[in-house]
């Protein structure tokens, strides 16, 4: 390595733009940091000896020099604003919305949004950020940055320690701020000595020449808060390895007692209540804003429910080995905690059914008896119920979640939400069999007005056959099966997480915000004192808020003959 | 209770008439060619006595309109642009004891003005809260991102007044359109706020019906409709017809609604901002600059600079993390890449690389200036777009 001694006795790494210890410029190095074309030297990294200024030969330099450029770096965080912000015109692959034309993005993007969702979704834009190029690209501004702040923190480091209380006059001339004062006193000095030290500045002297310093730490803001993000991309890279990151969803009855999946079978939830509370409609806060609404508003959504522990897994039976952790009131914003697993309320279902009865009557005599009646167990439906008058129903389909859309007749889940039938009776009487369609009670009754995400049929489910009419297939059907009672559960809907890397985070936010406040809060503002023959050479320095620093100029050369410094700042 | 509620929106009212004074105050301020800057005269001295009096009367409107409905008041849109023009007068007060500079007061107050005349078009009854928003985390997040954006707003008021200061208005180029264009933006919205207020006060209701997601659904227009939602039906008698059908692919939950609502602005804003033309027969940046001759653009330029350093870690700290604490604590995600997050990532990037081009030559000045009327259009953006629009499409929120 080539050194460069300066006149002033101090020996500089290769490639230093201004000597370390006095400052003063090395000429054949001016061009680094643009110096030669302008009077005001450029203060960003004291003109220390930064790698990516300094070499530019191997393929390892020409690599390091692209990701320590901050030109570079803000191009990456520009595309990944950019990108960021295209991936939010359409709905993301998990947002599709439940009631959507199809959930198959393959078709919901163009069906929804014509020949923009179409490019859209072919771009990969629909789970944009989790693909590759934009994973590569968050990797990469994580490569800039560490790279990036080596490359400039170490020089810097050393041309701060290492900077003298003497400098060279070129170095206090060409600072921004600058003035020069003929003659001036040892007692004025002395004054200007004091009010600095009263403004919390340290003082470094070394043969009459001062230097007065203050916040040189906010220096390492930018560093620490680079450190912050670091830790934070390792942190999401570490949540994609399955150990540490656990993501499930459970569904449990009330009464039911289930296994919480992505537990390896070690714990067991038993629900024992949902309770959706809703705001009174004459609350006196809120009828305002209720009636303007014209719905009801739920005010909780809560599962009281035990959580148990496994005995020992191992032996068969397990459930009846469980040994109880404790009693939770799952909630909204409420979750419960155990053994390292947080359980989310996440959603509801009020009138899921889980059994229809079913009765036959005689077409146009309805006060008549019912001739037979049979009950679908919807958890484990059968393809055929046969009746005890001999009349025998086949299921000919079933549609659990019965939905009518454009495309004809659908089941939107595998969920018993909204069941719907298509049901052959078929008569000892006779060879040939007629078809009814039954069901679709939810579609019925918010035709009514009723809103059943909020609403519990429950309570009507005596009167609920009025509900849905059976619609007869064909027009000469005899008979009629209409539904007579509807049993319907209430069913929680947890989500279910583990999550390690959360400390880390956590760690990395701090830092980052640690980071920010020091170097964004305090500036690393200095002063020199130079003197020349009887008068002094006044400069200053800060890496910003150059109000505060004249200000701070101001203060300090009160009640004295020292010139005021002027701004040298150049237009650009 | 109802006392509460009426103390709460008189004291917003006359926190809007002192700001409106307290600007004509700042006004009088630029007369003041020899006053020096920071001995302020009488009228400065007045104008940011009154601003900081209107401050403590919309202060007393929070705290009262809090007690009278026991959650923050900053749960819907009117309650939270309200906010958000609060937090921009206390960034403007904390900028103003710094640099002693009025002339920010005259551009800062009008907008601040402008946020609580918006915000008023909005339903102003006090909201219940559903589940997943009763949490401390909801206001304590939401309060520091207004706050962050408050401050972040100043560097856009010190840009602004950089811009008109500085663009040539005797050449027509892309720097003096792009600044008329921005200032005639601003009319687009007083444009919403007036037509919205006319037509509020006639309490003008049409209704329509429309297919969502294969569900036939109410929508209540409160301005005439000028376009229907796709291929809705008008079900109110005696209210002037649409004119043409929202295009297809802008079929949210009442995107008819609000497509109607942007042309309504379009025309009005369009037509006030027509007759000050007519009327001033310049551009309207070429009306201000000349009031603005005394302005140091380094101070500006300064003080554009400072109040991002100063907002960003605020923005930061309310819109990252706090976010992400509320979010993991109600969903168990800290996040989600929902449009809104989405927008508040892309917000601390830009002002990211703002920060970043700041460290090299060249990005002072007006190029700043620039970042900074851009950096306030993305706030906005996730304010008004996102919320409105967006988020409508993705039918949830
Ligand atoms: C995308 C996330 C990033 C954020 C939020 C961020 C944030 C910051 C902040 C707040 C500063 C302080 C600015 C100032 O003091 O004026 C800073 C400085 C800096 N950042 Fe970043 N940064 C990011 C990415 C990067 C990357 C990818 C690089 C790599 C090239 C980088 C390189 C630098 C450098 C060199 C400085 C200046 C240090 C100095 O001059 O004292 N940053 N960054």
């Amino acid at each position: 390595m080539k050194h460069i001694k300066c006149e002033c006795g101090h020996v500089n790494p290769e490639g230093t733009v201004l000597c370390e210890a006095c400052g003063k410029p090395i000429e054949a190095n001016q061009y680094i940091d643009g110096n030669d074309k302008k009077k005001l030297l450029n203060m960003r990294y004291e003109g220390s000896a930064r790698r990516s200024t300094t070499y530019n030969k191997t393929i390892v330099d020409k690599v390091w020099n692209f990701f320590s450029s901050v030109k570079v770096a803000v191009w990456l965080i520009v595309i990944a604003l950019i990108a960021s912000g295209i991936g939010t015109i359409f709905p993301l692959e998990q947002y599709i919305p439940a009631d959507a034309i199809s959930r198959d993005p393959a078709i919901f993007y163009e069906e929804t949004y014509g020949i923009f969702g179409k490019i859209f979704y072919q771009l990969g834009f629909h789970k944009l950020y989790s693909s590759w190029w934009y994973l590569i690209l968050i990797a990469s501004i994580g490569v800039s940055l560490v790279i990036c702040s080596i490359d400039r923190f170490v020089p810097l480091y050393r041309a701060l320690k290492r900077q003298k209380a003497k400098r060279h006059v070129t170095f206090i001339n060409r600072q921004r701020l600058y003035s020069s004062t003929e003659t001036v006193s040892n007692e004025e000095i002395q004054a200007v000595k004091e009010h600095l030290e009263k403004s919390r500045y340290r003082l470094k002297e070394e043969d009459n020449h001062i230097v007065a310093e203050k916040g040189r730490f906010s220096r390492w803001g930018p560093y620490v808060n680079h450190i912050g993000l670091i830790i934070i991309l390792i942190a999401a890279l570490i949540r994609t390895i399955p150990f540490f990151y656990m993501d499930d969803y459970v569904w449990v009855r009330e009464g039911e007692l289930r296994v919480v999946p992505g537990t390896d079978g070690e714990y067991y939830i038993q629900n024992h209540e949902f309770i959706l509370d809703t705001y009174a409609e004459d609350d006196e806060r809120f009828k305002d804003a209720i009636a303007k609404q014209g719905m009801i508003i739920p005010s909780n959504f809560q599962t009281n429910a035990t959580i148990y522990k496994a005995g020992d897994a191992e032996v068969i039976g397990a459930e009846e080995n469980l040994e109880k952790i404790g009693d939770f009131q799952i909630s909204m914003n409420q979750p419960a905690k155990f053994g390292g697993y947080t359980l989310y309320q996440q959603g509801y279902q009020l009138n899921e059914f889980s059994k229809m009865s079913f009765k036959v009557y005689e077409m146009n005599n309805s006060e008549a008896e019912a001739l037979g009646e049979f009950t679908v167990d919807l958890f484990d439906p059968k393809s055929e119920y046969e009746l005890e008058n001999g009349f025998n129903v086949e299921v000919k389909e079933y549609y659990p979640d019965y939905s009518l859309t454009e495309n004809g007749v659908t089941s939107k889940t595998n969920d018993s939400n909204n069941p719907a039938f298509i049901f052959n009776l078929y008569t000892p009487e006779n060879d040939n069999y007629e078809t009814s369609f039954v069901g679709d009670v939810i579609g019925s009754a918010e035709n009514l007005g009723i809103d059943t995400s909020v609403v519990e049929l429950k309570p009507m489910a005596d009167v609920i056959g009025t509900f849905a009419a059976t619609v007869p297939g064909s027009e000469d059907n005899q008979y009629k099966i209409l539904i007579d009672s509807i049993q319907f559960d209430r069913t929680s809907g947890l989500s279910i997480k583990k999550d390690y890397t959360l400390p880390l985070f956590v760690l990395g936010a701090i830092i980052f915000m640690i980071g920010v406040i020091q170097g964004m809060y305090w500036q690393h503002r200095r002063i020199w004192i130079h003197p020349k023959n009887n008068g002094i050479l006044l400069a200053g320095h800060t890496n910003k808020n150059w109000f505060g620093l004249k200000k701070d100029i101001e203060k300090a050369i009160e009640g004295t003959s020292i010139n005021m410094v002027e701004d040298q700042k150049e237009d650009e | 209770m109802e006392g509460l509620t009426e103390i709460s929106s008189s004291m917003l009212f006359a926190s809007f008439i002192l700001y409106l004074v307290a600007t004509f105050f700042f006004g009088f301020t630029i007369k003041d060619k020899t006053a020096e800057r920071r001995k302020s005269s009488i009228a400065g001295s007045l104008a940011i006595t009154l601003t900081i009096i209107g401050f403590i009367t919309q202060v007393i409107y929070f705290i009262t309109r809090w007690m009278a409905s026991g959650n923050a008041p900053v749960s819907n849109m009117f309650e939270f642009v309200t906010f958000l023009g609060m937090c921009l007068v206390l960034a403007f007060i904390i900028i103003w004891f710094i640099y002693r500079l009025n002339m920010l007061g005259l551009f800062a107050l009008p907008i601040a003005i402008i946020f609580i005349a918006y915000a008023s078009v909005f339903p102003t009854e006090i909201p219940p809260l559903v589940p997943s928003l009763q949490s401390h985390w909801l206001w304590i997040h939401v309060t520091t991102v207004a706050l962050g954006s408050g401050i972040l707003f100043i560097s856009f008021v010190a840009g602004l007044i950089y811009l008109i200061h500085g663009v040539d208005q005797s050449v027509r180029d892309v720097r003096s359109i792009s600044l008329e264009i921005v200032l005639y933006i601003i009319f687009l919205i007083i444009g919403f706020v007036v037509v919205s207020s006319v037509f509020g006060a006639m309490h003008y209701n049409a209704t329509f019906e429309y297919d969502l997601n294969g569900k036939t659904t109410q929508t209540e227009y409160t301005l005439p409709a000028i376009v229907a939602p796709y291929e809705g039906t008008l079900v109110t008698d005696g209210v002037m017809k649409p004119w043409f059908d929202t295009p297809e692919w802008m079929h949210g939950a009442d995107a008819g609604r609000k497509f109607n609502s942007v042309i309504w602005s379009f025309i009005v804003g369009t037509l006030i901002y027509g007759i000050a033309r007519l009327v001033l027969r310049k551009r309207i940046g070429a009306t201000i600059q000349p009031l603005l001759k005394n302005v140091k653009p380094d101070l500006v330029d300064e003080i554009n600079y400072r109040s991002v350093a100063i907002g960003f870690p605020v923005f930061t700290l309310g819109g990252l993390i706090f976010a992400a604490i509320w979010a993991q604590e109600a969903w168990g995600r800290f996040w989600g890449w929902d449009p809104k997050e989405t927008w508040a990532l892309i917000t601390w990037f830009f002002y990211a690389a703002y920060l970043h081009l700041r460290l090299s030559r060249g990005w002072h000045g007006e190029k700043s200036a620039w970042l900074a009327v851009i950096g306030f259009g993305i706030i906005l953006f996730n304010l008004i777009v996102v919320n409105l629009v967006l988020a409508g499409l993705h039918s949830y929120a």
